[in-house]
């Protein structure tokens, strides 16, 4: 079985737990588009929302990757090698095949797997990250458990889940779950033991139920940090849903890849990777607008601890 | 006052009935890590009783357990041995009628709420409707003298008007009691004069008792009808102050008073004693 260089899953499927709450991931794969988050935040915060001069600046600094496609265009134009094909074929076979043709089913197939996947991982590593926090003693003792697991790249176990599932979606969201359920976890579970004690002092005064106290108090507090856990998760989530298409699969974005591939359709394997990170891209982007909603009163209250 | 707020199932309906004192603290002795090597005990022995209206101040050298104290006053920490009542019943966890402001109002106050919401919380918690939430939540923003920063979130505040945010949102579900951690020393001095009076006069408004903890021997013998002494630690009570001085209270007038001056040298006598 060949693995495209360009999904290296043992390596990335390994996120470092999150320490800090107020750093939301940047080592993103996906998203190393030019901006750290933390400059997408500052630029877009309430305070200084812009107008439409506000807009032409963020396009602006898309420059450069507007220059590397016209680059791309101008010098592969008159290319004749079989693995650079010009640009401009690509864009034709993309349009082709992934917008007129029937290319979009293995999108859909895929897209699918990730959104179930995703959700599942998200919902659970909130959830667990939110027991092992509530029950002290029993993370303690589950740690090192979880800990032991957590280092097993997830690409390692394919051949295992393979073997106990079979083939088919229940396998490839099972191995999205697996892979993406950490980051989540462990930044939940880091995020509500920085919760400021005061504040849960605060909440007792206010007389909250234990149940009100998660719900208005942990879950908010440590919002920042799941969010970062979250996005971290969605980039691993991605990856894996390409890895569980290249083995024993019939469908979906991973699958056309190899199989252009296999079949030496090189101008189409391109257009399998362009519309991965297309989605990547278009996935990453829905983040950070949901994430601009969800945390921000957290990216106004530092924009002003940074000013003062 | 015109908004009722219902009194919560199991608290007795006439707050501070008859003429027992509101808070009674009586032989109160708080250790850490009772049994480790590591044991401290923080507080001694301390008793004294809070009357219905009052306005008590606790001062005392630093770390001499102030905040322990406050926060077995509050329920929040259980004392080793002694009691602590509040109207009468001894305390279990924090009681319904009782409010705590804490010192540091960027720590208390909820980041991610707005200044409406993070008054609401309480009322929400006692299941108060919503029209008469905000009526109330305009009442009490309006009795601390913030006027329209409601749909303001509290960052976007400054330090003073943060405090009053916490103040407003300590009464709003109307306690018999206040119970203040220092709640002026995180703010720069022409603010602080500002919260003291607003303190005062909101005691005056609302009829309710305030027990105060301040290192601040100025600002206590200003504040207070009587001053709790404490020793440096493991405390006892050194002294009760009663503080003598005409209501209502003027910044100027007040301080500058011969017997201001007295209260202030002896207080400052009884807490740099043992140093």
């Amino acid at each position: 079985m060949t693995t495209p260089p360009r999904f290296e899953a043992p390596s990335l499927a390994r996120p470092e737990p999150t320490g800090s709450a107020d750093v939301p991931s940047t080592s993103d794969p996906v998203v190393a588009a030019g901006t750290t988050p933390s400059q997408q935040f500052t630029a877009r915060s309430p305070r200084r929302r812009g107008g439409p001069l506000q807009r032409l600046k963020g396009l602006w600094r898309l420059w450069f990757f507007a220059l590397v496609l016209v680059l791309w265009w101008v010098l592969s134009a008159d290319s004749t090698s079989t693995f650079f094909p010009p640009l401009q074929n690509i864009v034709q076979r993309l349009w082709e095949t992934w917008v007129v043709g029937e290319a979009r089913s293995d999108l859909y197939s895929s897209l699918r797997h990730f959104a179930i996947g995703y959700t599942i991982a998200g919902v659970l590593g909130v959830a667990i990250g939110a027991l092992l926090w509530k029950f002290q003693r029993v993370g303690h003792a589950v740690s090192p458990v979880l800990y032991f697991v957590y280092v097993i790249p997830t690409a390692a176990l394919l051949p295992a889940i393979v073997a106990i599932m079979g083939i088919g979606s229940p396998m490839k969201i099972t191995i999205v779950v697996l892979a993406a359920v950490w980051p989540t976890m462990l930044n939940t579970l880091d995020g509500m033991r920085g919760i400021d004690p005061i504040k849960l002092d605060t909440a007792k005064v206010l007389h909250m139920s234990p149940l009100t106290t998660v719900r208005s108090v942990v879950l908010p507090g440590a919002m920042p940090q799941i969010m970062a856990g979250l996005r971290h998760s969605l980039s691993i989530a991605v990856i894996m849903m390409v890895v569980s298409e290249l083995i024993a699969s019939t469908e979906g974005i991973g699958f056309f890849i190899l199989e252009a591939q296999q079949r030496f359709a090189i101008t189409t394997m391109w257009t399998g990777i362009i519309v991965l990170a297309l989605v990547g891209s278009a996935l990453t982007f829905l983040f950070i607008a949901v994430e601009r909603v969800v945390l921000g009163w957290y990216i106004g209250a530092r924009a002003v601890e940074q000013k003062g | 006052m015109s908004h009722a707020v219902p009194t919560p199932a199991g608290t007795p309906a006439q707050p501070g009935t008859g003429e027992g004192p509101v808070l009674s603290v009586s032989a109160l002795r708080k250790a850490y890590n009772v049994g480790k090597p590591s044991e401290r005990l923080a507080i001694s022995d301390v008793s004294f009783d809070v009357a219905k209206g009052e306005f008590v101040c606790v001062v005392g050298p630093s770390g001499a357990g102030k905040t322990t104290l406050l926060r077995c006053l509050s329920g929040l920490l259980h004392p080793t041995t002694g009691e602590v009542r509040f109207e009468g019943t001894p305390l279990q966890a924090v009681p319904d009628r009782l409010s705590v402001v804490f010192q540091d109002y960027s720590r208390s106050l909820f980041p991610w709420l707005t200044v409406s919401k993070n008054v609401a919380v309480p009322l929400k918690v006692a299941g108060v409707a919503k029209e008469q939430r905000e009526a109330r939540i305009s009442e009490v923003l309006h009795a601390v003298g913030l006027g329209d920063v409601g749909k303001s979130y509290p960052w976007q505040l400054s330090g003073g008007m943060q405090q009053r945010v916490a103040i407003a949102r300590a009464l709003a579900h109307q306690p018999d009691m206040l119970l203040m951690d220092e709640p002026f020393a995180s703010v720069d001095a022409q603010t602080r004069f500002d919260l003291e009076d607003l303190i005062l006069q909101v005691r005056a408004q609302f009829g309710i008792t305030v027990v105060l903890v301040t290192h601040d021997i100025d600002e206590a013998v200003y504040l207070a009808d009587r001053v709790v002494v404490l020793s440096s630690p493991p405390s006892v009570v050194e002294e009760i102050v009663t503080v003598p001085l005409a209501r209502p209270r003027d910044q100027l007038v007040t301080r500058s008073s011969e017997t201001f001056g007295q209260l202030r040298r002896h207080l400052m006598e009884l807490v740099t004693a043992h140093h």
